[in-house]
């Protein structure tokens, strides 16, 4: 129980951070992605904003204590490997970016407007995640 | 400075906050990509602070637009367009490992040499993939 509130909280925050910061919009998105035209640094505010608080408080806190406030050990990736599988995923990842202006955190928080276009953006981003689970182990990107 | 600016850095600010919470508490990367994909994936255990979440962050307009902040009515980019980027996106973070949010907040966050090196890639292909479509197609 008191796992899921604080998933409920963390999510409904982690939205709100989103629709405030205006990364809910693509056209603001491609606006900061096209830095050859007229280029719109606003969304450079957001990652900014979002280490800001997120940096000090890991090395201050989470790194020291290795543990969370319930005594739990945190779930920190050791993989230190950049292999062809990170970089080819994230150079997909990004002309997915590009081409639509949305990446997964904005396309869930744009769900309850129902637009056809954010449904169907959800519906292939999910069908994705199954499509890149089993390339996983593809040849090409051991 | 521009108002808008500040709007994103609040906005940033609080996304870094909901993030490092998840740390502190459950211990977990808040990597919106992860968090879907393990909240559907057949056999994935601890199902349940995933659907919350993913509610959560679906629900959060409903609550910001009291204060003004609302979603955008302006998605109208072709549906093949949208299919296509949305399919790249779900196999490109499924198979890097992450997406804006777990690589470029919570790994760059750690310092994560892994993160780093994705982010700068998904960065590169992002401007160049904007970049072709708007000035040289």
């Amino acid at each position: 129980m008191k796992q899921i509130l604080i998933g409920l909280v963390t999510g409904l925050l982690f939205g709100a951070g989103l629709t405030i910061s205006t990364m809910v919009d693509p056209q603001r998105v491609l606006a900061f992605l096209d830095i050859f035209g007229n280029w719109d640094p606003t969304l450079a505010f957001v990652m900014g904003g979002g280490l800001m608080v997120y940096l000090p408080i890991y090395y201050g806190v989470v790194n020291k204590r290795k543990t969370t406030f319930f005594s739990t050990p945190c779930d920190i990736p050791s993989n230190q490997v950049i292999d062809k599988k990170l970089i080819i995923g994230a150079a997909l990842f990004g002309i997915g970016w590009g081409v639509s202006g949305i990446c997964p955190g904005p396309a869930m928080t744009n769900i309850s407007s129902l637009n056809s276009g954010i449904l169907v953006f959800v519906i292939m981003m999910l069908i994705g995640f199954f499509i890149g689970k089993k390339s996983e182990n593809l040849r090409f990107l051991q | 400075m521009n108002e808008i600016y500040l709007q994103a850095l609040l906005g940033g600010a609080l996304i870094g906050s909901a993030s490092i919470l998840l740390m502190l508490t459950l211990g977990k990367i808040a990597g919106i990509s992860g968090i879907v994909f393990e909240s559907l994936r057949p056999g994935s255990t601890d199902k349940g602070w995933r659907w919350s979440f993913v509610i959560g962050l679906i629900c959060a307009p409903l609550i910001t637009q009291m204060f003004g902040f609302s979603l955008p009515s302006n998605i109208e980019a072709p549906l093949l367009t949208l299919g296509i980027g949305g399919l790249l996106v779900g196999i490109g973070t499924k198979i890097g490992s992450g997406c804006t949010s777990g690589h470029g907040i919570c790994g760059i966050g750690r310092l994560s040499k892994r993160s780093i090196a994705a982010t700068l890639t998904f960065m590169l292909t992002a401007f160049g993939t904007v970049t072709v479509l708007n000035h040289l197609v």
